[in-house]
Formats: C-alpha cells, structure tokens, sequence
C-alpha cells in the first residue's frame, strides 16, 4: 500500500485539505488533559499527547444522544410515534488516534452490529469515520497493550498509520479509505527506504518497551464460571467505590442506559452510557437486583473484559492496554494486577 | 519507610491477634506512583501489606459506613472527623472502630506534581521529610513537598485526629495562619451573572461518573437522588442544567457535614475543582452557626437541631 513522506511543515496544509472535505476530530488541550475535538484549523492539531483523558469512543458513541422525539398530544396524527431525531453522521477523519483507540472500536463492532441486530448510528458513523492513527513511540508506564494482542504501532484497526519522525511523518495507507487520503497528498513524496528503516526502528523500539503482564490463554480455556467464586474477588473489591470512572473513560465498555424525557406534551428518547459500576445498571423492575453487592459489579467488570467478551465473540480480550482505568481509579484498582490473578488464579500480595 | 508504617503494622498485628477487631482497613502500596489503595487485612500474616505514605488522600471513613463488624482504621484528621460524623448520623457504633490516629502532614496532590513535569512521565515519587524526590526516564527532581499538597491540606485547620484509640506518632503542630475562604470570598465578589458562569464553566467537562459522590464518606444514602428512577429525580444527560442539578444538590446535602477532606477532588478524573461548591457552605455554616463538621462528637450538628432562639426568623 501507499507509503509517503510528509515534512512538518507542510502536514497543515495536507490538513487542511482534508478538512475541506470532511470533518476532523483530533486532540485538543483541555485543561489538564486532552480530549477529542472537532477542530477547524490545521494548526490547531497537537500531536504532543500521550493519551486523551477520555477516550475517543465518545466519537462513535456519544455519552448521551437523543436518538428519537414523540409528541404525546391528544389528536396528533403523530402522536406517539418515534421520529429519529436528525443527528451529524457525515465523514469524518480522526486525526492523530492511538492504535489501541482504534482497536477498540473494532472490538465494540461486534456488539453493534451483529447477524441479529445492527446499531445504525454506529455502523453508520463508523463507516463515515477514517482513522488517522499516530504510532507510540512512548508509550506511558500504565500501557500495557501488547498483553492483551495490540501494540504501540498496531495498525490493525487504522486506515493510516503516522509515524512520528524528527523531519516529518511517515504515512502508511492500511485500508483503501486511507490510501484514497494519501493519495490526495501533493505535500508528500513516496516514503524512502531510510525514512521506513527509521520507523521500523522506533516501533520496535516502542514494542520492546512493553512488559508483557500476563498471559491470557489459559483464562481462555477455563468454564465460563469458573473463576466466579475465587476468593480473590475479595480483595480485589474492597477498595472499590464503585463510580463510573473506569468504564466511562474505557474505549472500549459499550454498556449504555435508555431513557425517555417528557416534558408536558413532547418527549425525546435518551441513550446515555451506563456502567456495570452502577448499582441501578442490573436493577430489575421488580425490585430485585441481581448484582446487588459490590464484589458481583467489580467481578462482572473484569469477567466481562476477560472472558465473557471472549468467550461469547471467540475475540478479544475487550481491553486494549489503554491504561486509563489504571491510571485515573481513584482507589488504584489496577486490571493489570486483576487480570494478573485471573490468569494465574494467583493472590499473592504485591 | 514511613515512620507510621511499622506502628500501623504493630498494632494491626496485636489487634489481629487478641481478636480485638475483625479486620484493619489502611493503606497499601499503589501500583503507581503517588497512590495507595484502600485495603481490608483480616490476618495477622497480612499486616505487612499496610503502609502509610503521603498518598493516602482518600478518605478511609467511607469504607465504615454500616459495617456489621468491628475494625481497626488508619485515620487522619479529616478522617477521624468523618468518623465522628458516621457516630452523630448512626452510620456506626463507636465499640465498634479501633482508630489508629495518625497526625497528618498533609497529602501529597499527583496533579501538581504532573502540572510541573509538564508532560515528563514520573516513574517513582519518594518522599523524604520535607522533601519529594521524582524521578523518570532522564530526570531526577527534588521538589519541595509543602508546595505539592492537595489544595484542601494546604488550609487545613485540623491535622490531628479528633478522636482515637492509639496515635500512631506525635501531634503535628496545626496550621493557623491559614486563609480557608480566599477563594469563596473572590466568587462572593462577583455579581451573580459572574458566578452562574464561574460554576458552569466549573463543571463544562463534567460526566457525571459520579466519582466525587462514591468517594465521599457522607455519600451513603441508598439510594442517591441522582438514581432515584420510579419517577426521575434528576436528568441524566450531559445537558447544563442536570449536570448542575447534580452539583447543587450535592453541594447542600453535605452542608454542614462537609469536612473539606479533598478525597471529591482527588477523585474526580476530569480534575474538576468541587470543593468550589462545599467550601461556600461550610463558610456559611461556620459564620452562621460558629460550627466546623466533625470537630467534637457530642451535640448535634446544627442543620439537624431546631433552637427556639434561632437567629432566623423564618423558622418561627
Ligand atoms: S474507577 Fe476504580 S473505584 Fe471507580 S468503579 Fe472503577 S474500579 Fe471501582
Ligand atoms: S479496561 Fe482499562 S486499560 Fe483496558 S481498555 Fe479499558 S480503560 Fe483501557
Ligand atoms: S485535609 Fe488535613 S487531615 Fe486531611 S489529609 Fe489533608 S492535611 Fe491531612
Ligand atoms: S467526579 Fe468529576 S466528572 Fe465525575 S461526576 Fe464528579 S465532578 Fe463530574
């Protein structure tokens, strides 16, 4: 596939090109972090982050979408029916994307979009959306992606993959989407054999970097249940405060709520993220709950993340190393440690 | 180590032991550096987990609420007023929890430290004394603890437990030249078109994960307002109002109860600054009704007393 060489200073005006014809998302300062912005300016882009606070599954799969509007009026001939509610699904380039962010999304298709059922304002923007993603060369100590079958210049999940090189950027086309973008590239020249060596050079550099934490095959092979009644759950949950933390800031927890807003005469449908954190999110309408205590939520996240996901889609595990529940629990609950256990069925105190 | 550490490991290991409590909740070492997470030792072979460092912000007293046994707790100040907090409200029995006192030099805040990296990756924090030395890939440095305190520890008023079985070290002189309100005062000065957008830019990047809530040990209601769903209490989107909905109705319903111990704060991911909301009511609880949170157990706290001769009439 296509492979060009873009000097520094010209990456503006190759952005600024795409962003005539699309719509680019890319991080964006924002008080103490980085977050996923749609950005109208090239040199507005800073590719300086290490990682966005939030991830940029919000994207794909905004924290709260109103998806359809009714109107309850006596004697409206629509009355009653839902109305999708016109929402911006046109293209998009995300600029500047981890690797791992990316995979992310590919591992949450296979819960919207199934033989059975198919989200379409998922599907519908993933198609629309191309991924530019920006390969790691440092990645941060709470990155643990080549333990769970990712890695720092993986670009399995991309259209583009950008390295970052003293001179310029390296730019290699991975889909057709992406070579159609490089394509449209006269700031570029085609990539020269020491500019790949480079590259090739600094992802190694950055794969080596990575611990391998735990090995996930054995867990693969266990029943389903049976880690379920480990004493080690015990501990793991104590510290937890069961907030939504982690699940909100994962790329890849798809988990959502559905709920409806009235006001008088109109109402409006809501899909608003949810959390298996939350103890609302298994309540029964009866009343009962089945995750009723702490240790059953905490359990059902790591369970979700390391075997069901995996058992249920033959894929997986559903964590890309991203490190943000790592590093943003306020209690330091740790998946590295958990899925450590899990795989070993070891609770050795640290 | 910490000079705390090896008498928390003592006394967690004779408590064990003589059956005096069922477990000992503390600390134990983070998995990154300037954290250290809540633990719950239940054999006497397992003290040697706890520690005591100057990561420890989050408040253990949210770990008592409604507990059916008895246990040992590492407590700071803001801690023990907590506790004294759960005693007044009923959340538990004072038999029922062996408090180790430990006198407070302050928590150390990650943000600051990561603010004055400016994107450098710390690998390992120490502390020693008044010193913390960071280091990481191709740099040391020796930062000057006091100026990497959390925002609340650097006003705090009441270091020392309030209340305790054992102090696990000397009382550490109390902070009194401090200023608690500057910041209140400054919004009070804004006209109130200037404070609606203070705090609604205050809380733009909010998410409502909630996590200010379920790390605050006065959070303890069932059901949370916010979850309250046969009808909806509260809107659950990202729009202003519901987000601020949240956070006024927070805000008040720890009014007077508030001990300003920074772990709402410490907790939020969006490193929202909450207190910004507590702190004005706990300055209007204390100019009021003269009354700090947690200070003393006996009486009752005053936004759950009548007094015939309340200052405010509205009442009568
Ligand atoms: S972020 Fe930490 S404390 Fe909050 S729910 Fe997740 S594991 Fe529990
Ligand atoms: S579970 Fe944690 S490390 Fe894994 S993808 Fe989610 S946030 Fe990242
Ligand atoms: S608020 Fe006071 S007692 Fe609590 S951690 Fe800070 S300095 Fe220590
Ligand atoms: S912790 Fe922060 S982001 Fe979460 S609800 Fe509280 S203020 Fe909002």
């Amino acid at each position: 596939m296509l492979k060009i060489f873009v000097p520094k200073d010209k990456m503006p005006r190759w952005i600024g090109r795409i962003m005539d014809g699309a719509r680019v998302f890319a991080p964006v300062k924002e008080g103490d972090g980085y977050r996923f912005r749609l950005v109208t300016r090239p040199d507005k882009l800073d590719f300086s982050y290490q990682n966005t606070r939030l991830s940029p599954k919000e994207l794909v799969h905004p924290p709260a979408e109103a998806m359809f509007s009714y109107s309850l009026k006596k004697g409206d001939p629509k009355a009653g029916i839902l109305e999708e509610i016109p929402k911006a699904l046109g293209t998009r380039v995300v600029m500047g994307i981890r690797p791992c962010d990316a995979k992310a999304f590919q591992l949450v298709d296979v819960n919207f979009v199934t033989d059975q059922y198919m989200d379409p304002w998922w599907q519908r923007r993933r198609q629309n959306t191309v991924l530019v993603g920006l390969g790691c060369h440092e990645p941060c100590s709470t990155c643990f992606c080549t333990s769970v079958g990712s890695g720092p210049f993986d670009a399995g999940a991309l259209d583009v993959l950008m390295t970052d090189l003293p001179e310029g950027y390296l730019l290699e086309a991975v889909t057709e989407a992406g070579r159609a973008l490089l394509a449209d590239a006269p700031e570029g020249a085609p990539a020269s054999d020491t500019v790949l060596t480079e590259a090739r050079f600094l992802a190694q550099q950055a794969e080596k970097a990575l611990p391998r934490l735990f090995m996930l095959d054995p867990l693969r092979e266990k029943a389903m249940t049976a880690l379920f009644q480990e004493a080690f759950w015990e501990e793991v949950q104590f510290a937890c405060i069961n907030c939504g933390t982690c699940t909100f800031l994962c790329p890849t927890c798809w988990c959502f709520d559905i709920q409806d807003e009235v006001h008088q005469q109109e109402g409006v449908r809501l899909r608003l993220w949810d959390s298996c954190m939350f103890p609302l999110f298994t309540l029964h309408g009866s009343g009962h709950n089945p995750r009723n205590q702490k240790l059953q939520r905490v359990r059902q996240r790591f369970m979700h993340k390391f075997k069901y996901y995996v058992d249920k889609y033959g894929n997986g595990p559903a964590c890309v190393g991203c490190g943000r529940c790592v590093q943003y629990c306020p209690v330091n609950i740790d998946i590295r440690r958990v899925a450590a256990m899990m795989t070993a069925s070891c609770v050795c105190p640290t | 180590m910490h000079a705390y550490t090896e008498k928390i490991r003592e006394a967690a290991q004779r408590l064990l032991t003589e059956k005096k409590v069922d477990a000992v909740i503390g600390f134990r070492h983070g998995t990154v550096p300037m954290m250290s997470e809540p633990v719950c030792v239940r054999h006497a072979d397992q003290v040697h987990q706890l520690v005591w460092n100057g990561f420890c912000g989050i408040n253990l007293a949210n770990y008592l609420a409604k507990r059916k046994d008895r246990v040992a707790v590492t407590a700071k100040g803001c801690d023990s007023r907590n506790i004294v907090i759960h005693l007044q409200e009923n959340q538990i029995r004072r038999d029922q929890v062996y408090i180790l006192g430990a006198p407070c030099h302050g928590m150390v805040d990650r943000r600051k430290v990561w603010e004055f990296l400016k994107g450098r990756e710390p690998l390992q924090v120490m502390e020693n004394g008044s010193s913390l030395k960071v280091s990481g890939k191709g740099f040391e440095e020796v930062l000057e603890r006091q100026a990497f305190l959390q925002d609340n520890c650097r006003i705090c008023t009441h270091r020392n437990p309030v209340i305790y079985d054992e102090l696990l070290g000397d009382p550490v002189p109390e902070q009194t030249d401090v200023d608690r309100y500057e910041d209140v005062r400054r919004v009070e000065a804004m006209d109130s078109e200037g404070r609606w957008r203070y705090f609604n830019d205050l809380i733009a990047s909010c998410i409502r994960c909630y996590a200010c809530r379920n790390a605050c040990p006065l959070c303890y209601c069932p059901t949370c307002f916010v979850d309250e769903s046969r009808p909806q209490w509260v809107g659950k989107t990202l729009d202003p109002t519901d987000t601020r909905t949240f956070h006024l109705l927070r805000a008040f319903h720890v009014a007077g109860r508030c001990t300003d111990c920074g772990s709402c704060e410490r907790a939020c991911p969006m490193s929202i600054p909450v207190r910004q909301f507590t702190k004005k009511l706990e300055k209007d609880v204390k100019e009021l009704y003269g009354y700090e949170a947690g200070v003393v157990v006996e009486g009752r706290p005053p936004l759950d007393t009548y007094r015939p001769d309340d200052p405010q009439d509205f009442i009568k």
